[in-house]
């Protein structure tokens, strides 16, 4: 009785030390937190990091975390994709794989929700914390402290998922939990929780987030940036913010209601007692089509800058390709049937939604147009974020055509729920979401850190993804055709055998690419000297992220730039305008870092795993102190202060090397009253 | 003529930036942030709108709800929004015991309205017909749960705000605040409209 109390449902036996699998896998995760923590000890680095890192507010030091966060999630996704892939290819006959059945059913719906939530997600939305306030000539985004709380809450969230592999298991019913079998009376443990509290957790970081940037780039912009001089990358997270605002409230609400059918026994999604099932299939892809269109949109944003600034030419058809997006975005909130056309809705329902999926390759094959006119004539360099842009040109056009295959509901009766579906998404959301991340790190990566990344890596690490790509997944659709069912623990047919081979083989030329990425980053920062960035604008670009040095000074703009036209830097090189700012400047306005960010990240992450085990006063406990962090937040007046205007001149001379350390550390500043 | 023109409006867009300052945004942020709320509830009354009829054998709508009872907790709630307007025009003219004064009211007639839907709930539970009886009353425990939910929080940050008020005085960041708390509050009395409507007034029709 007491121990019930005090420990809800956990017990010694949630941690499964009798499985050599999962306990490999803790303990290597432990080792290399160890490794990575030792380093900082003796490296003396944690007071660094927290003043500088943990606890800043500044958009860019957020955007790195972010990202780091991502290519973290993303090592863990991608171990659960290649066991996967090895176990199936010796899975058929007398094959068992290595996997049993409850183990292989927490791996895929693992692997889908941290592909698309802590990997894709946490990548767009770092990479968009970087640029977008540097691309619209603002110093920070609107709210820098909740954008703090945002990241943190996603680091949570993630860390619950991290943690499901330690104490307890997760979800055995697939990335979308479909009831009844995420119903308790189907799935009595942990795993649907953990599943569960996680996306309900990052989901909110990421409406906070979608509400921050939104009005960031409303509000924030710099004068004479009209609507239609928005760079496009901004004008493509524009429209996903929407995205996020008008979908991620559905999420809420549909793990919510999961959330009472579970934990006071409710029927919202039952099988009996009036609850409907098809309400949840419905509600989830209400959310879950318009976010595969959050993840894609802010890639499409990157191609179009990348094929732009190495193709040496503005990017052809601007006002297309914004009219295009808000297009896709309208469209992604009229196609959810799609995913469910076997419901049963009736020929006319499924006619609309058939139409409507079909609909939508008319703007995205406006945006490819775009792009290869943008190409067309001329002088492509073919660097690695090209090479991404290029390759994911034509492998994306592939998986639409499938897609569009797909939306005809009586072909999609006979493929869906088989491999061909999970190759034609995969199809998509690699080249479409992933390769265009990838394409947007290398990019980037100079204005973040000073210094560009290796090309030699970076051109193996495109080819073996690329050849990696057709290998895992081109297989996949003909075992569609074939008739093979997804999410196969055991099948009896050998035909199916080869092709499964040949994926992972395709894997294995993947995980290749992988290192290659890995070798990539250490080569160029072991040669940092010789790829150093003196410029700021590495790659004679067009936007206002380039006129700073690199990396940025921590308030971005000593001066807030005057917008002339789209492509503001080009018009600028043309003119023969001053690219930086000069002397005098004025003070300006800067927040403070704060540790209330963390503590709110640090509270909700035992919220989510007290929750999730039943542990009722520690949920108790940690909402209150969740209140009192927001409280004392909010009767905190020393939150922001004013950056002299020597500071910025000195600052301004002594070029890109400044940090925010200036900031934390700097005695010569005036309180001024919060707004 | 046309450049003097030019760079007269771009002194006067800087000067406004420099002053960009976080109010203007908080409101706007908040406006945003109270639609995304608008689709929470919105999937809710769908949910609602689904489930209506899912009785299980469990007592209807007709058979459970008082409108008497219901009308009296809708006047709490729309007389704490007429106190809250009160309040704002005090806030205004910078009287801080008259904003104290009223938000109390406020405060008091939200906790009136909270306090009648919880002896609501548990009288609907202690008869048995509690959220886990049948789809219908899930749904509605879910809808105006969530409600009243939303209002509990508001008084939260009510009495949160009658603190800083107290001991701080109307600061312009505190302005700003409770500005935004009564948004939030009118917001949750349109949204009680709704839910009178279509859960009682159309469930007892």
């Amino acid at each position: 009785m007491f121990e019930s109390a005090l420990f809800g449902k956990l017990t010694l036996s949630a941690i499964p030390y009798t499985n050599p699998i999962i306990m490999g896998a803790v303990g290597g995760a432990a080792l290399i937190g160890l490794l990575v923590m030792g380093w900082i000890t003796q490296q003396g680095q944690w007071g660094y990091l927290w003043r500088e890192w943990l606890t800043s507010v500044d958009h860019k030091r957020i955007g790195v975390m972010y990202i780091i966060l991502a290519v973290v999630m993303m090592l863990r996704g991608f171990s659960d994709a290649i066991m996967m892939r090895i176990h199936q290819a010796y899975a058929e006959g007398l094959g068992q794989g290595f996997l049993p059945p409850e183990h292989y059913n927490q791996i895929f719906s693992a692997h889908g929700t941290i592909m698309i939530i802590f990997v894709a997600m946490p990548f767009f939305i770092g990479l968009m914390n970087y640029v977008v306030p540097l691309q619209i000539g603002a110093r920070d985004v609107a709210y820098p402290f909740l954008n703090s709380v945002s990241f943190w809450l996603t680091a949570a969230s993630a860390a619950l998922v991290m943690v499901s592999l330690a104490v307890g298991d997760f979800s055995q019913a697939g990335w979308s939990g479909y009831p009844p079998l995420s119903e308790m009376q189907y799935s009595p443990g942990s795993g649907v929780d953990y599943w569960m509290w996680s996306l309900q957790l990052g989901g909110i970081g990421t409406l906070l987030t979608g509400i921050n940037f939104f009005v960031t780039i409303i509000k924030m912009r710099a004068p004479g940036m009209s609507y239609m001089k928005i760079p496009v990358f901004t004008w493509t997270i524009l429209v996903t913010t929407v995205l996020i605002m008008l979908s991620f409230p559905v999420l809420t609400v549909t793990l919510f209601l999961l959330t009472l059918d579970r934990y006071l026994d409710m029927h919202f999604f039952t099988g009996g007692m009036g609850g409907n099932q098809m309400m949840f299939t419905n509600l989830f892809w209400v959310w879950g089509h318009p976010e595969v269109y959050i993840v894609i949109l802010p890639a499409f944003g990157i191609y179009s800058e990348v094929v732009s600034t190495f193709s040496q030419k503005r990017l052809f058809g601007y006002a297309s390709m914004v009219y295009a997006s808000i297009a896709i975005a309208f469209l992604s909130f009229i196609v959810w049937l799609h995913h469910f056309f076997t419901m049963g809705a009736g020929a006319d329902v499924n006619a609309f939604f058939g139409i409507a999926t079909m609909i939508i390759a008319v703007p995205t094959g406006v945006k490819i147009f775009n792009w290869l006119f943008t190409m067309y004539r001329g002088r492509i360099q073919f660097t690695t974020p090209m090479l991404w842009s290029i390759g994911f040109i034509i492998t994306f056009s592939i998986g639409g055509m499938t897609g569009v295959l797909l939306s005809v509901p009586g072909a999609d009766f006979v493929l869906h729920n088989t491999e061909f579906l999970v190759a034609h998404f995969h199809n998509m959301l690699i080249p479409g979401a992933l390769f265009g991340y990838f394409a947007g790190y290398s990019f980037w990566f100079p204005k973040m850190f000073g210094f560009r990344l290796d090309e030699k890596w970076g051109r193996r690490a495109f080819w073996s993804w690329l050849g990696g790509f057709y290998l895992a997944f081109m297989p996949l659709y003909a075992l569609g055709f074939m008739g093979m069912p997804r999410r196969l623990v055991h099948y009896d047919n050998p035909i199916w055998q080869p092709y499964l081979l040949v994926a992972l083989a395709g894997t294995v030329l993947i995980s290749y690419g992988i290192f290659c990425q890995v070798a990539q980053l250490y080569v160029s920062i072991k040669n940092r000297a010789a790829l150093r960035d003196t410029t700021g604008d590495i790659w004679n670009s067009h936007s206002l992220e380039w006129s700073v040095t690199s990396p940025p000074p921590f308030y971005n703009f000593a001066k807030v730039p005057y917008v002339e036209s789209l492509d503001a830097l080009s018009y600028k090189k043309e003119h023969g305008m001053p690219i930086r700012a000069e002397a005098p400047y004025s003070p300006i306005h800067m927040p403070r870092n704060s540790g209330v960010g963390v503590a709110i990240g640090a509270f909700t992450f035992i919220f989510g795993f007290a929750i999730v085990w039943h542990i009722w006063w520690m949920v108790i406990a940690s909402t209150l102190a969740i209140l009192v962090s927001v409280v004392m937040r909010a009767n905190d007046e020393d939150v922001d202060y004013m950056l002299s205007a020597e500071e910025v001149a000195r600052i301004e001379k002594n070029g890109a090397q400044a940090s925010a350390s200036a900031s934390s550390g700097i005695s010569h500043h005036d309180m001024i009253t919060q707004g | 003529m046309s450049a003097t023109t030019l760079t007269h409006d771009h002194l006067h867009d800087a000067h406004h930036e420099e002053h960009h300052d976080g109010k203007e945004n908080a409101l706007f942020g908040f406006w945003i942030y109270l639609m995304t709320d608008c689709i929470l509830f919105a999937s809710l009354f769908a949910t609602y709108a689904v489930l209506r009829h899912n009785y299980a054998d469990a007592p209807t709508g007709k058979e459970l709800f008082d409108l008497k009872y219901v009308f009296i907790e809708t006047m709490f709630l729309l007389f704490s929004s007429f106190s809250n307007g009160f309040a704002m025009i005090s806030l205004h003219k910078k009287d801080r015991f008259g904003t104290l004064k009223w938000l109390m009211l406020t405060a008091l007639l939200g906790l009136g309205f909270v306090g009648m839907e919880v002896n609501e709930f548990a009288h609907l539970v202690m008869e048995g017909n509690g959220p886990d009886r049948s789809g219908f009353l899930s749904a509605f425990f879910g809808l105006v749960g969530t409600h009243g939910a939303h209002v509990s929080i508001g008084l939260i940050w009510m009495s949160v705000m009658m603190g800083q008020l107290y001991f701080k005085g109307i600061t312009p960041a505190i302005t700003s605040r409770i500005l935004r708390l009564s948004l939030f509050w009118h917001f949750l009395d349109i949204i009680w409209i709704m839910v009178f409507t279509v859960v009682y007034l159309m469930g007892v029709l």
